[in-house]
């Protein structure tokens, strides 16, 4: 990389950037549209649900012709959980959190002046957006989004005529997301080829930070699991438009018989959960790793565990890939499948468990600095805990046959995924802010921000177990059907109060973000007194990070609060303060921890 | 128009946003010693919150859940349910306990100092281990009741019955005399054939198509369930089965009706669920009241009205169920 300064325009700094600290805020920009977008849509259904015969001005306001008199059409409802679904899971979840931070961090935490292709990069991030853009597109179709499900289970996804939906709204879904997959794809093999490459002198694997482990596993996890999405597409795309059978077969619909035949779905749902069990973890990885290094940074005390750390998580990745059959349990395959889902799906609670214990450890005896992002990511072992729990239930295929598709489902899976990883996102965004942007963000919006979010999220998921106990399948548009499910409407009620409470406190983020990208404090270089060399580059932004030489590292990252006597907790700090920066060399008889 | 009132109402609270955060001190960001100590108090009393939250679930939204298992087979998936639900309440008190705890405990002062704590391979076995024994008895009482639901053996001797499934309506067949289903197709659905069956298959003379599903209670009824157009699941809650109805092929699910509709509206758990629904029905002056009856209902999206997809299920005695069925007529005499 040549270190003598290109002159920029507009164009090649702010759009067509090339340096993966602006491509970052880029994917964190068009990711809070994106949740945006979907924190919207699951407010208006969540009135459906809790109010299913009210009229609502705002639904008039916002679907347009998919309603009537202010109540949504049972066709928009389902178009509103699906895109829901896949906003949140793909485009907020995978592109905003993993693409935000592997591109801010990758190059700044391992001492590397770019990604290894800054070109690529900028392709990746140009494909998720031409991808949000046709999702997004897809909204405004005539007959609905694809509304099948954000798992889109064929035939109902195959057949216009099953919904309508599956029409031009599915294939512009099966597009977005072929294009999401491949920015998806050559974001990975950057950062894998990076991490692998591009270390700086100094930083062997075993002294990278955690967070470097989360995302470089994540990467490995989808490269090797979104191709077999891509195939499960394209062999969708086929069925639906050149009349292939892959997944159909003796279908009568609207009165004739349709041409396919022996293809199976049961196919569709083994290559969609290849990905979709993995993709759990390419969400919930980045936010743990994310948490790691908060919490040890901010806790002022070395994580505990990190060998175990890393060895859990490579485990959850290994295991990730092969307990995909957990979600088909009653899809008709072979049950001897179950018992062996069943065993590889409970073993991931014992990683899991391994990683919620360091973390809690990684508290005890600390001197916390209660600050936003250590909020969040107390908030997320929290989460993370209540709906791994739930997992235990769900993964134990005797159990899962009476609460497969109820609102059990959705509760873990929304504290377990959904929750944990939002919140591992926002640690991310209060703890860098000030590496992105060279100010602070507002510690008091910040605290406002949590306690609100916190309390609706367990408002909103905690009682949905109960309800899912009751025996009430998710995505029904109206439970007036069943009179059995109507003691479960009070509390449909409150949940909702609790989802637009919790909704709208997102705006008290979204004011802090913008105000104080503008108005903020000016940062100091290192204000959170983290090890991490990410905090030894300047504060203003230059293309290639450091101005000089890469330093050199020295240590591993989390020697805070090392003591001159390491058996009295009491003695001084060794380095004079209660932290020490990856690149400080060893003291003259100094033990690496 | 009313989406850009709403638009401008967005933009009115940001500009307020804006103009209160002029306002206020953007100065303060880092957390000092007075803002550790009340966010750890903050904790301190969220643990409260969410301990008084699980508490209320458990305890007083008990009313809602399903009663006791109404199959022979489901009683082993409550007793396992339970030992798990038990298993993980307790160690979600404890930990949820612990973090915020912690958080409380060691909130942050100027003078403190932390431990330098960076392992312990002890303290990593246990809570390596420790998981791993639960997980064995877990995994070994799910798979053998797993085991014990999905194969059923031919020495059983069920009743057989086919639930089909079509947007958005359930109907059901049953084996007849020979208690064996005649082949189906979705080729030959004409007519009053609404279900495609071969009348061709000798099979499918004495087949008897209904729409009102009835069970003979104590005796084991084995399910083929099929779909003609997309995916949609057979969920019987209060029978813990649920299987899934797959266009294509013929999947099957087998229990043992272990109470009568009339001894199940009986059961305490049953009535005081029941007056509870009847007490809001009336409060929302619903035209009838409740009166339980055991149902299947469709648990996989199939369409719009997905939601309204419904049988009434019937479980009595066995000698009522075969007088109920010998009434039934057999489909070689509907379809000539």
């Amino acid at each position: 990389m040549s270190e003598h300064h290109h002159k920029e325009t507009f164009v090649t700094k702010y759009i067509f950037s090339q340096d993966h600290k602006m491509i970052s805020k880029q994917f964190l920009v068009t990711g809070m549209i994106m949740g945006i977008i979907g924190v919207l849509m699951s407010m208006l259904f969540r009135l459906q649900i809790a109010w299913p015969e009210k009229s609502f001005s705002i639904i008039e306001a916002f679907l347009g012709p998919h309603q009537q008199d202010g109540i949504m059409s049972p066709d928009m409802y389902l178009a509103l959980v699906t895109i829901h679904g896949t906003i949140m899971v793909f485009f907020v979840l995978t592109a905003g959190l993993s693409g935000t931070f592997s591109n801010l961090l990758i190059p700044l935490q391992i001492g590397a002046r770019d990604m290894a292709s800054g070109f690529l990069n900028m392709i990746s991030y140009w494909l998720f957006f031409i991808s949000s853009i046709v999702m997004v597109i897809s909204l405004f179709v005539e007959a609905g989004p694809a509304s099948a499900g954000w798992t889109i289970y064929p035939p109902l996804s195959a057949l216009p005529q099953a919904i309508p939906g599956s029409g031009l709204g599915m294939t512009l879904w099966l597009v977005s997301m072929a294009i999401f997959i491949a920015s998806s794809l050559i974001g990975s093999l950057n950062y894998i080829v990076t991490i692998f490459n591009l270390r700086t002198k100094g930083m062997k694997m075993t002294r990278l930070p955690l967070t470097m482990w989360a995302f470089f596993i994540t990467a490995i996890i989808g490269v090797v699991s979104f191709p077999v999405l891509l195939s499960a597409a394209l062999l969708l795309i086929f069925d639906r438009s050149f009349g292939t059978s892959f997944y159909l077969s003796d279908i009568f619909i609207s009165g004739e018989v349709l041409h396919y035949q022996g293809g199976s779905p049961v196919l569709f749902e083994h290559l969609f959960w290849f990905l979709g069990h993995p993709e759990v973890y390419i969400v919930l990885l980045p936010a743990l790793g994310i948490t790691s290094e908060i919490i040890s940074t901010h806790s002022r005390k070395p994580i505990f565990g990190y060998r175990a750390m890393i060895g859990s998580i490579m485990a959850i990745a290994f295991l990730s890939t092969i307990v995909w059959g957990h979600h088909m349990f009653i899809s008709g395959m072979n049950p001897f499948l179950g018992s062996v889902f069943t065993f590889t799906t409970l073993l991931i609670a014992i990683p899991s468990a391994v990683k919620a214990f360091n973390y809690i450890t990684t508290l005890w005896k600390g001197n916390l600095q209660l600050n936003p992002a250590m909020l969040f990511s107390i908030g997320l072992v929290s989460t993370f805990v209540t709906g791994g729990l739930t997992g235990l239930v769900l993964g134990d295929s005797a159990l899962d046959i009476n609460i497969h598709d109820t609102y059990f489902v959705v509760a873990h899976f929304h504290l377990v995924m959904g929750v944990s990883a939002i919140f591992g996102m926002y640690a991310g965004i209060y703890h860098w802010f000030p590496k992105m942007y060279g100010r602070m963000m507002n510690k008091t919006l910040g605290y406002w921000h949590f306690w609100i979010t916190i309390i609706s999220a367990y408002g909103v998921f905690f009682p949905m177990h109960f309800i899912g106990l009751a025996g009430l399948p998710r995505r029904y548009y109206s439970n007036t059907a069943f009179p059995m499910f109507d003691d479960v409407a009070d509390t449909n009620v409150v949940i909702t109060i609790f989802a637009l409470v919790g909704g709208v406190a997102q705006l008290i983020f979204l004011a802090n973000f913008f105000i104080s990208i503008y108005r903020g404090q000016k940062a100091s270089q290192n204000p959170w007194n983290s090890n991490t060399i990410e905090w030894t580059t300047p504060v203003e932004h230059l293309h290639g990070n450091w101005p000089g030489k890469i330093p050199e590292v020295h240590r591993w990252a989390y020697d805070y609060s090392k003591k001159v006597d390491a058996d009295d907790d009491d003695s001084d700090y060794l380095h004079g303060k209660d932290w020490v920066s990856q690149i400080t060399p060893l003291l003259p008889g100094e033990e690496p921890s | 128009m009313l989406a850009l009132f709403y638009i401008f109402i967005g933009v009115a609270i940001g500009v307020s946003f804006w103009q209160i955060t002029r306002i206020m001190n953007f100065r303060s960001v880092i957390a000092n010693d007075k803002d550790n100590d009340f966010q750890g108090k903050m904790f301190l009393g969220f643990t409260v919150f969410l301990y008084a939250m699980m508490l209320y679930c458990l305890i007083w939204m008990n009313v809602i859940m399903l009663p006791e298992s109404a199959s022979v087979e489901g009683v082993n998936d409550d007793i396992l349910f339970n030992i798990t639900f038990w298993m993980i309440g307790i160690v979600q008190f404890i930990m949820q306990f612990l973090i915020f705890y912690f958080s409380f405990k060691y909130r942050g002062k100027k003078e403190n100092k932390a431990k330098f704590f960076a392992d312990s391979h002890k303290l990593e076995l246990i809570w390596t281990v420790a998981p791993a024994i639960v997980l064995v008895v877990l995994i070994g009482y799910g798979l053998w009741q797993w085991n014990d639901i999905m194969y059923v053996g031919e020495d059983e001797d069920p009743v057989v019955i086919e639930v089909y499934a079509k947007q958005f309506q359930w109907e059901a067949r049953y084996a007849g005399e020979d208690n064996t289903l005649g082949l189906g197709n979705v080729n030959f659905i004409k007519g009053i054939n609404t279900i495609g069956v071969d009348m061709s298959d000798a099979n499918s003379q004495d087949d008897k198509q209904v729409t009102e599903l009835h069970l003979p209670k104590g005796r084991k009824v084995l399910f083929k369930f099929r779909s003609q157009d997309v995916l949609h699941s057979a969920y019987m809650p209060h029978f813990r089965a649920q299987m899934n109805c797959v266009p294509g092929m013929v999947t099957q699910f087998a229990f043992t009706p272990k109470f009568t509709t009339e001894e199940m509206r009986l059961r305490p758990e049953v009535v005081e669920k029941v007056d509870g629904i009847n007490k809001i029905r009336a409060k929302n002056n619903a035209e009838e009241m409740y009166v339980f009856d055991y149902i299947l209902l469709c648990n996989k999206i199939c369409g719009a009205s997905h939601y309204n997809m419904q049988m009434k299920i019937v479980v009595e005695e066995e000698d009522k169920f075969n007088d109920w069925l010998a009434q039934q007529p057999t489909l070689a005499e509907v379809i000539k």
